[in-house]
């Protein structure tokens, strides 16, 4: 972990009621994706935790969805804005395992991160595949962005107006991974573990006091007993999980 | 030059801040980001006989100036706290460190005490009767002059450290519960706990924390905790030790003018990682500002 100072460099409006911060400072704290990052905002007394979408020297970027005071504050963070973060917290996504045909499973405000770890995987030679979910069309992003990095993207929308009608589960196949990663709602990560018939990782989210250990805010009860989502996770082996 | 050092229940201090216990857990995470040599001291995590998985999340919500928090005492227990942690300290913090405990009985504490008594490191025990976030346990005994006697008098016949008793604010008259735990044979009393308090989330409509109520600190209750510090201060003798709030040198300065002979410093640590070194570091220049050339000229000041 390593507190800092971060410059904000931009922050548009990518979908609906979702926003990406791009900054730059220092990044040498962050080794894994699904890493995250916990954001101080001003006014409010405790700092909001998001996963690195991206990140390369120097320049490092998170994408979030307005869900209350706090990223509503954010949307208004202006470039050229500095900014406290603890930076290169938890541990992330563990790329080694994934065989080689991984499958990228993300829901909503949980897709973002898995937008380094599919670069990762690609450098690595494998072929992943990407299944994202959304509320609607207005309020998906990065499809294109994976399409653009030539992985195969399959989409699914609770009202049906991009991709498939329902669950991310109705717009993929788990039978032909060799493994698979997923970040979103805790109900869509116990449907994904369920209908899984590989290994894979999922990345939890808890509420959270300090983001780096101090304060048993955030423990999770797993088969090696009780575990903090911000020091030992948030990603998890789904071996790991009691649901 | 200033002078920083104070003495707590006949241990010597370079400097009056002492980490929080629940907010520094057993030291390792800070001692990774500095060297934490600088501190008083600190608290270690409440720990109880048996192990803990403490409460089901969620366990800490916001509010204005402050946080709740439900955690519910998840600790490994006494025993591998003794067998891992302690030697763990003792790399990497060289000075006496404060024991935190919590029992669901008389029984339970005096068994802690005892089992904790020959342990090195250990400076001051902290009796935790203030827990808010237990049912049955901690906060029952702290709520009553009566059972918060019973357990300082357990507690003391199990041990011959320095016994400092931790008090809730969640009651009618602090300074009644104060005497009788001095009445006992308390060396010293820290306050204050966190206050009960709760918070709904007007989407679901139901309350935040899956506990429902938790315990409320940071900048939020730093007048409630002076405001005791000062009563308490008036009804007993013995040291006192200022919780609650605190975040700035100037409010270390503010605890020990209201009684306060030490400090700690808990939720504040939570949101900058590095604030007790920079409360330690800034308080030369605050004492300065006051005209403050020892800090022990300063405690009960205001009286
Ligand atoms: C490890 C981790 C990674 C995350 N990554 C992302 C991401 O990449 N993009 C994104 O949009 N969101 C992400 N979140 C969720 C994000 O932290 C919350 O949406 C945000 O804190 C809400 O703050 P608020 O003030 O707008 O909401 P409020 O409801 O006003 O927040 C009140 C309190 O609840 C906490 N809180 C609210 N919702 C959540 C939640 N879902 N998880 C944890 N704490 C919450 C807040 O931190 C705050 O303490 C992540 C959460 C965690 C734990
Ligand atoms: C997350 C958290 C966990 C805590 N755990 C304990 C504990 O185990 N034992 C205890 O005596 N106090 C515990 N406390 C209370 C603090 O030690 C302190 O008394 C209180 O938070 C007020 O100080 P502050 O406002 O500086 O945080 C905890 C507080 C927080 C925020
Ligand atoms: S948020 Fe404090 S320990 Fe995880």
């Amino acid at each position: 972990m390593k507190q800092c100072v971060y410059l904000i460099e931009e922050n548009e409006q990518i979908a609906q009621n979702t926003y990406r911060i791009v900054f730059s400072g220092d990044t040498s704290a962050f080794t894994a994706p699904g890493q995250f990052l916990n954001l101080e905002v001003s006014g409010l007394y405790l700092r909001r935790p998001f996963s690195v979408c991206e990140w390369e020297k120097g320049h490092v970027s998170i994408v979030y969805k307005v869900v209350g005071a706090g990223t509503q504050k954010m949307s208004t963070f202006k470039r050229g804005r500095e900014v406290d973060v603890l930076t290169g917290l938890g541990k992330g996504f563990d790329t080694e395992n994934s065989g080689p045909r991984p499958l990228l499973i993300g829901g909503g405000a949980g897709v973002p991160p898995l937008m380094m770890l599919c670069k990762m995987l690609l450098a690595q030679k494998k072929q992943p595949t990407v299944a994202v979910g959304f509320g609607s069309a207005g309020e998906a992003f990065f499809q294109d962005a994976f399409r653009n990095l030539g992985v195969p993207v399959s989409i699914a929308t609770m009202d049906g107006s991009l991709g498939a009608k329902g669950m991310v589960l109705d717009a993929c196949r788990m039978d032909a991974c060799t493994y698979f990663y997923a970040c979103g709602p805790i109900a869509m990560l116990k449907a994904v573990c369920a209908a899984s018939c590989s290994d894979g990782q999922v990345s939890l989210e808890e509420r959270m006091g300090c983001g780096f250990g101090a304060c048993m805010g955030c423990t999770v009860i797993t088969q090696r007993g009780p575990k903090r989502v911000c020091t030992e996770g948030p990603v998890f082996d789904k071996g790991e999980l009691v649901w | 030059m200033v002078n920083m050092a104070v003495i707590l229940c006949g241990i010597a201090m370079p400097n009056p801040v002492i980490a929080a216990s629940g907010t520094f857990g057993f030291g390792e995470d800070f001692a990774r980001l500095y060297d934490i040599n600088c501190l008083g001291s600190f608290s270690m995590k409440g720990t109880t006989l048996s192990a803990r998985e403490g409460n089901p999340t969620p366990r800490i919500a916001e509010c204005a100036s402050g946080m709740l928090n439900a955690v519910g005492l998840q600790n490994p227990g006494i025993d591998k706290v003794i067998s891992e942690e302690l030697p763990k300290i003792g790399e990497f913090y060289h000075r006496p460190v404060m024991a935190n405990v919590s029992g669901f009985s008389v029984d339970e504490y005096a068994e802690i005490c005892r089992r904790l008594d020959g342990q090195a490191q250990v400076g001051w025990i902290e009796l935790n009767i203030s827990c808010p976030n237990v049912h049955g346990g901690g906060l029952a005994f702290g709520t009553s002059p009566h059972s918060a006697a019973q357990v300082t008098r357990a507690a003391r016949r199990a041990t011959v450290k320095p016994l400092i008793v931790k008090l809730s604010p969640n009651v009618t008259d602090i300074v009644e519960v104060a005497r009788a735990c001095e009445a006992e044979g308390a060396d010293g009393l820290s306050l204050i706990n966190t206050l009960l308090g709760m918070r709904l989330d007007l989407k679901t409509r139901r309350p935040v924390l899956r506990n429902i109520t938790g315990g409320l600190s940071g900048p939020a209750v730093f007048p409630v905790a002076l405001r005791m510090i000062y009563q308490v201060y008036q009804g007993v003798r013995v040291p006192l030790v200022g919780i609650g709030g605190i975040s700035s040198a100037k409010d270390v300065l503010e605890m020990m003018l209201a009684g306060a002979t030490a400090v700690q410093v808990g939720s504040a640590n939570l949101v900058n990682p590095y604030a007790c070194r920079d409360i330690i570091k800034a308080l030369p220049d605050a004492m300065a500002d006051y005209g403050i050339k020892n800090l022990n000229d300063l405690i009960g000041g205001a009286h």
